[in-house]
């Protein structure tokens, strides 16, 4: 489904990305994982082509798509949820749907407010209510329902458990695994182990914008060298 | 209890809704106090009302016996309290030496100057304190490329520049590994024992907290809801129902 | 006043409110998606003005051929609109906000010449609406009728543009894209078409604000730089991106504007006050009001976009004394060498050079962008004029006096200023330019008003060109040295400080308000002292010297050089003020010549002349190693 070939990135002056490759398959959740500033954001920005790349390939659905503007690569079917939420403060939960409401695309799942309400209960309640006040929480369900309203194929999922208390994070987890049972594939960054064992399939880790390690949790789980070494947990 | 910082009854609401109520607590020279609450509990409206950025409704502030309420934010630093920020806030374009000789010739008050060189004074200085962050060899790197683990170390040597009684740190390690996080936190303690120093902080890490804090407090909804010892607040089943859940 | 004198004033105010809040309704659309202060705006409106005079002349003045002719006006301006977007500003999205100023600057240099060619230097009188010019009694009063439409035509274009905003998926996204067009463009939407649309819109607005204008103001040149100013003052006392702000923010200060022209001259206490002449000033004075009661406007949010520069800054580096040495040696030489002519220019250019260097040092390293330096510059020019003229004090004693007296200005101004931050502040410093300008205008009796003051010339053993020349380059080289300087002692560090952040610099015991506050009055007193030499070079002043025009020409040497290097202004204000010498001599047309010119550097070079010749540098040094 997707497939990351020798990504090279700048931050400025700052070779943040140097050669990372990864691949998520259809219905798969991936985790990404390394300490802070090891890249992973800059990975999933790079993917989406908010971070322009220097070189390498970026396949989606058999399309190369790292020359492509962010907009051409989200209407192809891959969603973006950023780190930071960036919920449109000023407009209402319905308002911020809508943004990220697209065209529809084949045969695909489309995903309704409704659905979303059932998959986020939370939010049902709030429809009216302005982006900038709903709790941290709250904001970070809004961001994922609302790249959901794209319809995507696959998303890539930048931190979602940072910031939330632990009881929140319980509930992301299980979306998560609503989304995986829906078919849809997730590329997620965490730093977060715990939470990336309760939702991945597989995990990449990447130190100094280099991909060190690939394989399922259960190989990353036994080997105890390789979380020390890398996630220092 | 000898408190460096004394809170009663803050108060303080935003457009009808009550951000703060009635919150009380206390902080002793060279304790950890942890400042816990799921999002949107208040804790950052909390925090800016103890250095002057937001003005409470009602309560008192006392900070060494002197009600602090009403002083603006550099007044408060002058009566010795350090803040660190949520989202780091250091000035990108000067380099990481020069950061901190900012906050030494501040608490001088020697930045008057029109002609002199900045950067010649408090060199020394601010390499010890540099030396003590684990930042000394990067000091004449500017702020503006450092890594954001780094950064939250810079700004502990700035709130450290004025010998500080009290340091308000908001969230202060949000964005870190958790080896960075843990280590960062043990080195504030460290250096809290050491100098007697209280610290108040707020954390989303439960494993930072139950491992640095000596004492934590936990908030709701602008509301005081247990406060104690790390063992007596995980065993708090109010505390596990509105904030920890089942896995801490 | 009577009742139905008041009244009447009313009605003139909200007539005039119309245009107002059309304009600056586009205005504050545009700034919010594309976070761009299009200086262009302006010209959009004088656009819209011609183009309905011509329209109408070519449709026939029947009410279908006038009312045609106003809306295809509207709807040209609109796609004159989109041109410039497409062509230019999408260009340079990426660029430094301030470079994209720049870029409108030039647009505005080139509007005001296709006008020029198009239509003439005369003004053009429009006719009267169709059907509508008759009048209406109001009590008594006869009022017309095309008045009583504009004011309909203010709430329903209001009502439109709510209904757009709130109601519309379009509206939705202009909203969520003013707060983040990237992740807007994440979640599949297409900026560039929702920027083209924007543009369009707001175009149409401003367009249509003119066309509007044709039966009760004559078209004209000036008009450009005028109307962008009173958008401006709309857009921030009704506060950025906030639509109903900017028609509360129209109304009041049409209505104020109205009353003043209306209760004329009145006798207090046996003083004589003309209100006619505040005309000019009143809407600066109430957006000072405003701006220092409420900082983000009367309908604005303290979130609201508010910073010009967002890109952390580099370091700063000081220049090195041996080229600083070389350079002051080739100076002092040119003079041995070359014609009274270049000697006269370079006397120009040493002059606008400190202007330059004084306008970079508030708005690079302190972080304060100012669209109004030229009230500091024009007023120590009036100050040296004046001293010299009426007050008769030596011409030594006037040209060192007058930067005390720019200087003194700057603190009441830069007392209000340093409130603010960001565009507002940028618009405040226009407001009190504006006012400046104004006063010394209208005040015929000391200042000669737009004729300004003759015969200011040097002393005797400094009339030579040559002579003077060493003056100038005495004066405004020892400004620069000094600004210089200061940037790198504490109290620079301070500054460059606070514009990386305000909030920590609070934290650890800044007054940060003080140090802005100095750091105005030294630059508002050097830029005086740029001022005053330039007056006694040229042996008169005028008005002209405190302009908006002037103001912008400092932001295009400032930007022009590149905000980031220290020299970069210098350069800037040396290629500038040479180029459009050369041009000027051979073209009527010399501002579209040298808006083309800065369009092609902003296009090529976005880090302004020297940070563009620097990084071409460094490409090349990388190339060989």
């Amino acid at each position: 489904m997707l497939s990351i070939k020798g990504l090279h990135a700048f931050y400025g002056r700052a070779h943040i990305l140097q050669g990372v490759s990864l691949e998520a398959h259809a219905g798969e959740v991936v985790a990404l994982l390394g300490r802070n500033g090891a890249g992973k954001s800059t990975a999933l920005k790079a993917i989406m082509g908010l971070v322009p790349p220097a070189q390498g390939e970026v396949s989606f659905d058999g399309r190369r798509i790292e020359r492509l503007p962010p907009y051409r690569i989200a209407r192809l079917g891959l969603g973006y949820v950023p780190e930071e939420r960036r919920i449109f403060t000023d407009l209402t939960v319905m308002e911020n749907l809508e943004v990220g409401r697209q065209a529809k695309r084949g045969a695909a799942s489309a995903w309704t407010e409704d659905r979303l309400f059932a998959l986020f209960p939370n939010l049902a309640g709030m429809r009216d209510r302005p982006g900038g006040r709903m709790s941290g929480g709250e904001q970070q369900m809004l961001t994922i329902a609302r790249t959901l309203m794209g319809n995507p194929r696959c998303v890539l999922l930048d931190e979602p458990s940072e910031g939330l208390a632990p009881i929140i994070v319980e509930q992301m987890a299980h979306s998560i695994r609503t989304l995986k049972g829906e078919g849809l594939s997730v590329l997620l960054c965490e730093q977060n182990l715990h939470f990336s064992q309760a939702v991945a399939d597989r995990a990449y880790i990447i130190e100094k914008g280099q991909i060190r390690f690939g394989g399922t949790m259960a190989e990353l789980a036994a080997d105890s060298s390789l979380r020390e070494q890398y996630l220092s947990v | 209890m000898n408190a460096v910082l004394q809170v009663e009854g803050l108060h303080k609401a935003f457009g009808g809704v009550q951000a703060v109520a009635d919150v009380s607590f206390a902080v002793a020279a060279g304790e950890m106090l942890a400042l816990i609450g799921p999002n949107g509990a208040g804790k950052s409206t909390c925090f800016n009302m103890l250095n002057g950025q937001l003005a409470p409704d009602a309560g008192i502030v006392r900070l060494a016996g002197r009600d602090i309420v009403g002083l603006r934010p550099r007044a408060v630093w002058r009566l010795g309290v350090g803040r660190t920020f949520q989202i780091t806030a250091t000035f990108v374009s000067l380099s990481v030496r020069e950061n901190v000789q900012m906050a030494l010739y501040s608490h001088a008050g020697r930045l008057r100057s029109l002609l002199q060189r900045f950067g010649a004074a408090f060199r020394a200085e601010a390499d010890a304190l540099l030396a003590q962050v684990g930042m000394l060899d990067q000091a004449e790197r500017p702020c503006g490329v450092l890594a954001y683990g780094d950064l939250k170390r810079v700004e502990l040597a700035m709130a450290l520049a004025n010998a500080p009684r009290l340091l308000l740190m908001d969230e202060p390690t949000a964005g870190m590994a958790p080896r960075e996080r843990v280590e960062l936190m043990e080195l504030t303690a460290g250096l809290a024992r050491a100098r007697n120093i209280a610290v108040l902080f707020t954390e989303h890490d439960m494993d930072v907290v139950f491992s640095q804090a000596d004492r934590i407090i936990v908030l709701d909804r602008g509301e005081l809801i247990a406060g104690g010892t790390p063992a007596e607040v995980r065993a708090n089943p109010k505390v596990r129902a509105v904030y920890l859940g089942s896995t801490h | 006043m009577t009742f139905a004198s008041i009244l009447i004033q009313l009605l003139n105010g909200l007539a005039a409110a119309a245009s107002l809040f059309l304009v600056s309704a586009g205005l504050s659309l545009i700034f919010g998606v594309t976070r761009i202060v299009n200086f262009a705006h302006g010209s959009l409106y004088m656009l819209g003005l011609y183009g309905a005079y011509t329209l109408i002349q070519a449709l026939g003045r029947t009410p279908l051929g006038f009312w045609s002719a106003v809306v295809l006006a509207a709807l040209l301006v609109g796609i004159a609109g989109v041109l410039i977007e497409v062509l230019v500003l999408r260009r340079i999205y990426r660029a430094p906000e301030l470079f994209q100023l720049l870029a409108t600057f030039a647009v505005v240099l080139v509007i005001k010449d296709i006008a020029l060619f198009t239509w003439g230097a005369e003004d053009l009188v429009g006719p009267r609406a169709p059907g509508l010019s008759m009048a209406v009694e109001i009590l008594g009063k006869r009022i017309p009728a095309y008045d009583l439409l504009l004011i309909a035509i203010g709430p329903v274009v209001l009502g439109v543009l709510w209904l757009l905003l709130t109601r519309t998926r379009w509206g939705a996204l202009v909203r969520a894209a003013t707060q983040d067009r990237e992740m807007v463009g994440a979640l599949g939407v297409d900026q560039a078409r929702l920027f083209t649309s924007v543009f369009f819109v707001g175009s149409v607005l401003a367009g249509l604000g003119g066309a509007l204008q044709i039966p009760r103001e004559p078209a004209n040149l000036d008009l450009d730089l005028a109307v962008i100013a009173d958008a401006f003052v709309i857009t921030v006392v009704g506060g950025l991106g906030s639509i109903g702000g900017a028609f509360l923010a129209a109304i009041i200060i049409g209505v104020a504007k109205a009353f003043c022209i209306g209760i004329g001259t009145v006798s207090w206490f046996g003083f004589e006050i003309s209100f006619s002449k505040l005309t000019l000033v009143v809407e600066f004075l109430i957006m000072a009001l405003v701006l220092v009661a409420r900082p983000y406007g009367l309908l604005g949010k303290p979130q609201a976009l508010q910073r010009l520069t967002t890109d952390p800054a580099p370091p700063l580096t000081a220049p090195s004394w041996k080229i600083a040495l070389v350079w002051v040696v080739l100076l002092l030489g040119v003079p041995l060498l070359a014609d009274r002519y270049i000697t006269i220019m370079l006397t120009d250019i040493v002059c606008f050079a400190l202007f330059a260097v004084s306008l970079h040092f508030i708005m690079g390293p302190a972080g304060m962008v100012s669209f109004g330096h030229a009230a500091y510059f024009g007023l120590g020019a009036y100050a040296a004029g004046l001293l010299f003229k009426r007050a008769g004090l030596p011409m030594e004693a006037a040209l060192l006096l007058a930067p005390l007296c720019a200087g003194a200005f700057a603190v009441v101004y830069g007392w209000f200023c340093v409130r603010l931050s960001g565009v507002y502040l940028a618009m405040l410093t226009l407001a009190f330019a504006q006012i400046s300008w104004s006063v010394v205008f209208q005040w015929d009796s000391l200042t000669g008003g737009s004729n300004g003051v003759f015969g200011i010339w040097p002393s005797a053993w400094l009339a030579d060109k040559t002579t003077y020349y060493y003056l100038a380059l005495a004066c405004c080289g020892a400004g620069i040295a000094i600004l210089w300087r200061v940037l790198f002692s504490p109290f620079g560090a301070v500054l460059r400080a606070g514009r990386d952040s305000p909030l920590r610099a609070e934290a650890i015991g800044i007054d940060l308000r003080g140090f802005q506050w100095a750091a105005f009055v030294l630059v508002g007193a050097l830029a005086g002292l740029a001022g005053s030499v330039y007056a006694f070079s040229k042996g008169s002043i005028s008005p002209s010297t405190i302009s908006i025009g002037q103001s912008t020409d400092g932001l295009i040497m400032v930007l022009l050089g590149g905000v980031e290097t220290l020299t970069g202004p210098v350069v800037g204000a040396a290629v500038y003020t040479w180029v459009r010498d050369a041009v000027a001599r051979h073209t009527e047309f010399w501002r579209a010549v040298m808006g083309g010119i800065i369009l092609l550097i902003v296009l090529l070079f976005p880090q302004g002349l020297v940070g563009g010749l620097k990084a071409l540098f460094l490409r090349w040094k990388e190339q060989r190693a």
